[in-house]
């Protein structure tokens, strides 16, 4: 419950955030909704010298659309997310897996960001950013420079993040309009992170897949993109064999762990069992 | 030993200053050092919602906030629910519709209810439980509590309010 003793800073000025995190190097970490970072602290998992509050940032907050992307500041809540009428309206599959975040309180508090940075294969940003095909902006004293989200995520609390950078801001391509999708999140309650979870976009055309992008939660060292099983379905009809083969080539890159959520044969056929209902789901909200 | 910040916010309207340590969890800076110790504490894990307090218009868990972040907001704590004597409608609500029995989650459920009944004023079974989830209950299964907040939203929304509980209904029958 009682952290140990840290410095804390509120810096008022990106750049200002940055030389904070130059001056005091690995000591230091970057303080945003708290809530998986405080956590850690209270359990002494994370004992870091120096939070650098990006609280009081508000360039890093906002949603908005520019040039044919949704531009999602870093420090934007879960549940500012979920009221957002533009990502209720043109990108509902973000609205759709927020509301299956944590719990109200939390998402008052959980910033989009953070759920990213954090890296932890359990949190449900990182396969919604995959299958939505997502870049962050990552901003440190050499400037910016954008990576997309299939390749950010390289190992448990691991991503492209380097020393010295932030997370500043998350960009989707708008959905095409008609583009059906889904994430499918299996857990034991309210609040818990999935056992497994399959996030999809699908976009069909003349009654064959035109596009799709699968990508899975918690069932691997990362969040992972089902390229195989995206493969096995494009320019075909999208039915119950079609179905099927993606679900057995999703489950075929699974990995997870064995902790109380399942064994790792239960929670690999839970992932091919969620990847069928978001496909299928996806499917019946598609355009045709 | 960090150095001590001093943190100025308003709790329950009231200008309040506090000398702090950067670690210290707003919960227990409310509870030991403003001995507002309505709000509890019932997990280490930001679970169980029973230190919820409402915190410049969200509902916050105050075991995951510390008190430094808390300079210049606007904190509301279940002792603040009242005004001048009269309870609250979600204070009516719990006592009316047996919203609680041990009564540890009850000032957390209070002020989540504020909040939810602020951003919906009307809303159905299913959003009480799911806007609610953040707040776990040992005593009373829920139902009670759903039942406290209909009874609540109701009297907020200038309806009339009468208890679903077969004998208190009966006694206040009687009472006429």
């Amino acid at each position: 419950m009682i952290p140990r003793p840290f410095e804390y800073h509120v810096p008022r000025s990106l750049p200002e955030a940055i030389a904070l995190l130059n001056q005091h190097g690995e000591g230091a970490k970057l303080l945003a909704g708290g809530h998986s970072l405080l956590p850690m602290m209270k359990l002494r998992f994370a004992e870091p010298e120096h939070l650098i509050d990006l609280g009081k940032l508000s360039e890093l907050k906002g949603i908005r659309e520019v040039d044919g992307e949704i531009r999602i500041g870093a420090m934007t809540t879960e549940n500012e997310l979920i009221w957002s009428e533009l990502l209720q309206t043109r990108c509902p599959l973000l609205v759709e897996g927020a509301r299956q975040i944590s719990d109200p309180q939390v998402r008052y508090r959980g910033t989009l960001g953070g759920d990213i940075s954090h890296g932890d294969p359990g949190n449900d940003h990182p396969a919604l950013m995959i299958a939505l095909d997502a870049a962050f902006v990552l901003a440190s004293e050499r400037g910016e420079r954008v990576v997309p989200a299939d390749g950010f995520f390289v190992g448990t609390y691991a991503t492209l993040l380097e020393p010295g950078e932030i997370l500043t801001e998350i960009r989707i391509p708008l959905p095409a309009p008609g583009t059906g999708y889904c994430y499918a999140k299996l857990k034991r309650k309210t609040g818990d992170f999935a056992t497994a979870a399959t996030a999809v976009t699908l976009r069909m055309n003349a009654g064959a897949v035109d596009d799709v992008r699968i990508a899975l939660t918690n069932v691997a060292e990362t969040a992972i993109r089902a390229t195989d099983a995206e493969q096995a379905l494009r320019g075909k009809p999208l039915d119950e064999a079609s179905i099927a083969e993606a679900a057995r080539l999703a489950m075929s890159i699974c990995a997870p762990v064995a902790d109380l959520r399942g064994d790792p044969e239960y929670k690999t056929a839970m992932a091919g069992e969620m990847t069928r209902r978001a496909l299928a789901s996806a499917y019946a909200r598609a355009a045709h | 030993m960090s150095k001590k910040i001093m943190v100025s916010f308003k709790l329950n309207g009231k200008e309040t200053d506090v000398v702090v340590e950067p670690r210290e969890l707003l919960i227990h800076t409310l509870r030991e050092k403003c001995l507002h110790t309505g709000p509890h504490i019932g997990c280490e894990t930001s679970h169980c919602g029973a230190c919820t307090v409402d915190f410049d218009g969200m509902s916050v868990k105050s075991c995951t906030m510390l008190t430094v972040q808390a300079e210049g907001a606007e904190v509301l704590t279940v002792e603040g629910l009242a005004q001048g004597g009269d309870l609250h409608a979600l204070q009516e609500g719990f006592m009316q519709e047996h919203g609680l029995q041990c009564g540890f989650c009850t000032p957390g459920m209070l002020m989540r209810a504020y909040r939810l009944l602020q951003e919906n004023p009307d809303p159905s079974e299913e959003e009480i439980r799911y806007w609610m989830a953040g707040n776990l209950c040992r005593c009373t299964g829920y139902q009670n509590i759903v039942k406290a907040v209909q009874y609540a939203a109701r009297k907020l929304r200038g309806e009339a309010v009468e208890t679903s509980h077969p004998l208190m209904a009966a006694e206040t029958a009687d009472n006429h």
